[in-house]
């Protein structure tokens, strides 16, 4: 006796075969639903902005004059910010990074540290804000100047560098560790000499995603109290200063006052769109020149 | 096949005595282990093992899967610390200094110790500075010296004339077996005492074991090996002494023509005759 009646599986086969369609149509629509909202939202932008962006309004100050206004004051204050944010996640995190991955004993501290790590990583970017409010900008009192913006910045993406460069050093092969600890190398000549530049593309694809993250952020910015209008360029660490975001959201707001704030708002998201899909492209890039070498 | 194999190695085994004799010399111990005791965790791996381990000679180990051999080798080097739950009892004496002593630096160790690796690892680096690694980690920055040290290590290892045209290109462009022959050069390029060797043709195909084969017959002229192997003619082949582990145990330890041809305990006999294993 055969269990599989050929009778039945012809009778259900149709309704079988509907059933698959209809779910690769849903699953089609749950795919196409996120990519309809993106078009939309760049087709408005871009349509307010048209007009808006030229070398002007890349390399004017800003104003309260629409037709005047730039925000050579945001990209400058932006790079600045990178300039503190990139080498303090680097540092700590990739330090933090080898300790926990090379050097810590696998037991309860090291648990303990990675399950915080993650914790942290959770947490809303407006209480880093406060955070940095409370020491940076307070406690250190060094005002609401790029080193404080900086270093708030850059505690709040380290958990993503950290988890980045933990899991890059752990996809190093053991063997090439075996092979060099065998030639009596010491764990730091280890590191440095065959861990590091194995696990290095990603790090980087994790700094780069961080930064990106980084210039992004505004919540933190306005708790710690970057100035909704500010005129001189920033040319230190310690002069006040404003971000790209921030600027969006001021002149956002400000859009109820001035009809074209708006579309120097939009102006300003897709130069900021641009950035972020640039640096997302060199980190792609970078992942996938360096997949798969062992 | 182990008829064949024994009167192959009685000529090397005449051969390397004559070399004895010419020299006129007993040979020293290169290793020693007493009482040796291993645990990963609750897993007793190795048991009791008392080995000596002649200098400038060719120790194979061989044994089941999972018999503790390949655990013993990396012993000798303590490469098995890196395996966090390991505790080890009883004492191992390399050129008569305990190794498990605190004073012993691990890297001093693994400087007079080479190892070699069931799967073939160079770094991810060109062929020159695979094999310039050792030595600049020891602190030879001249360049002169690291070319000298380069192709001699490459010469030691039957591979530079293969290899002598490319040397700036990436190790990975080599075949498995040379591969593996790179990685032999690279650990003579620390200038090692033993060159330990974990299985080092498992990997390979039979014309590039052969070469390792009749490369480490080259090598034990000057350095004392230890060679731990899945497959019994090679340590028929290539061997003097034979160990062979069962359960963490060592059964019987002899010269090799003794072990493959007159085996004092049965098991050996088991295993040689490929009644299990």
């Amino acid at each position: 006796m055969k269990y599989v009646d050929t009778t039945q599986v012809q009778k259900k086969m149709s309704s079988r075969l509907l059933t698959n369609r209809i779910a690769k149509t849903l699953f089609l629509l749950a795919t196409l639903f996120g990519l309809l909202v993106l078009v939309v939202l760049i087709y408005r932008v871009v349509a307010q902005s048209l007009g808006w962006i030229d070398f002007d309004f890349l390399n004017n100050r800003l104003s309260t004059n629409a037709e005047r206004a730039g925000i050579k004051g945001a990209i400058m204050g932006t790079l600045w910010l990178m300039l503190v944010v990139a080498p303090v996640t680097l540092i700590l995190g990739v330090g933090t990074a080898i300790y926990l991955e090379e050097y810590a004993k696998k037991g309860r501290l090291q648990a303990f540290i990675q399950m915080n790590i993650s914790n942290l990583a959770g947490v809303p970017s407006i209480v880093f804000g406060i955070l940095g409010l409370t020491i940076f900008v307070r406690g250190l009192n060094l005002g609401a100047v790029v080193l404080a913006g900086g270093f708030t910045m850059a505690l709040l993406v380290l958990p993503v560098v950290v988890v980045a460069s933990q899991e890059a050093i752990r996809a190093v092969p053991q063997f090439l560790r075996e092979a060099s600890y065998g030639m009596g190398a010491t764990k730091w000549q280890t590191i440095k000499n065959v861990v590091l530049p194995a696990a290095l593309p990603g790090i980087l694809t994790g700094v780069i995603l961080a930064l990106s993250r980084a210039i992004g952020e505004t919540a933190p910015l306005v708790v710690i109290g970057i100035p909704a209008f500010i005129i001189p360029l920033p040319e230190g660490l310690l002069d006040k200063f404003t971000v790209m975001p921030l600027q969006i959201y001021y002149w956002t707001i400000d859009s109820a006052l001035v009809d074209e704030y708006a579309n120097l708002a939009a102006a300003t998201i897709v130069v900021l769109l641009l950035v972020l899909f640039i640096m997302n492209s060199i980190a792609v890039l970078i992942r996938n020149k360096f997949q798969r070498r062992f | 096949m182990v008829v064949s194999t024994y009167s192959e190695n009685k000529t090397t085994e005449e051969t390397s005595e004559k070399m004895g004799a010419n020299k006129g010399s007993k040979k020293s111990l290169a290793y020693q282990t007493k009482d040796l005791n291993l645990w990963y965790g609750t897993d007793h791996a190795l048991k009791n093992i008392n080995l000596d381990i002649n200098e400038r000679e060719v120790t194979a180990i061989i044994g089941p899967s999972g018999c503790g051999k390949s655990t013993f080798i990396k012993t000798l080097n303590r490469m098995v610390e890196l395996i966090p739950v390991v505790k080890i009892s009883g004492d191992i004496l390399y050129r008569e200094r305990s190794i498990l002593d605190k004073s012993y630096k691990v890297e001093d160790l693994r400087t007079n110790v080479g190892m070699v690796f069931q799967k073939p690892n160079p770094f991810p680096k060109s062929i020159y500075e695979n094999i310039a690694y050792g030595p600049k980690i020891h602190g030879i920055r001249n360049k002169k010296v690291l070319d000298e040290i380069v192709e001699k290590s490459l010469r030691g290892a039957a591979i530079w004339d293969e290899v002598k045209d490319r040397l700036n290109e990436n190790a990975y462009g080599l075949s498995g077996g040379q591969q593996q022959r790179l990685c032999i050069a690279r650990c003579l390029a620390i200038e090692p005492d033993v060159i330990l060797m974990d299985e080092p043709t498992s990997a390979l195909d039979p014309i590039s074991t052969l070469k390792v084969e009749q490369l480490v017959q080259e090598l034990k002229k000057d350095y004392s090996i230890i060679i731990v192997t899945h497959n019994m003619q090679q340590a028929a082949r290539i061997s003097d002494k034979t160990a062979f582990f069962l359960n963490g145990e060592v059964v019987e330890y002899d010269d090799t023509n003794k072990i493959f041809s007159t085996p004092s305990d049965q098991r050996t006999e088991d295993y040689i005759t490929g009644r299990f294993g």
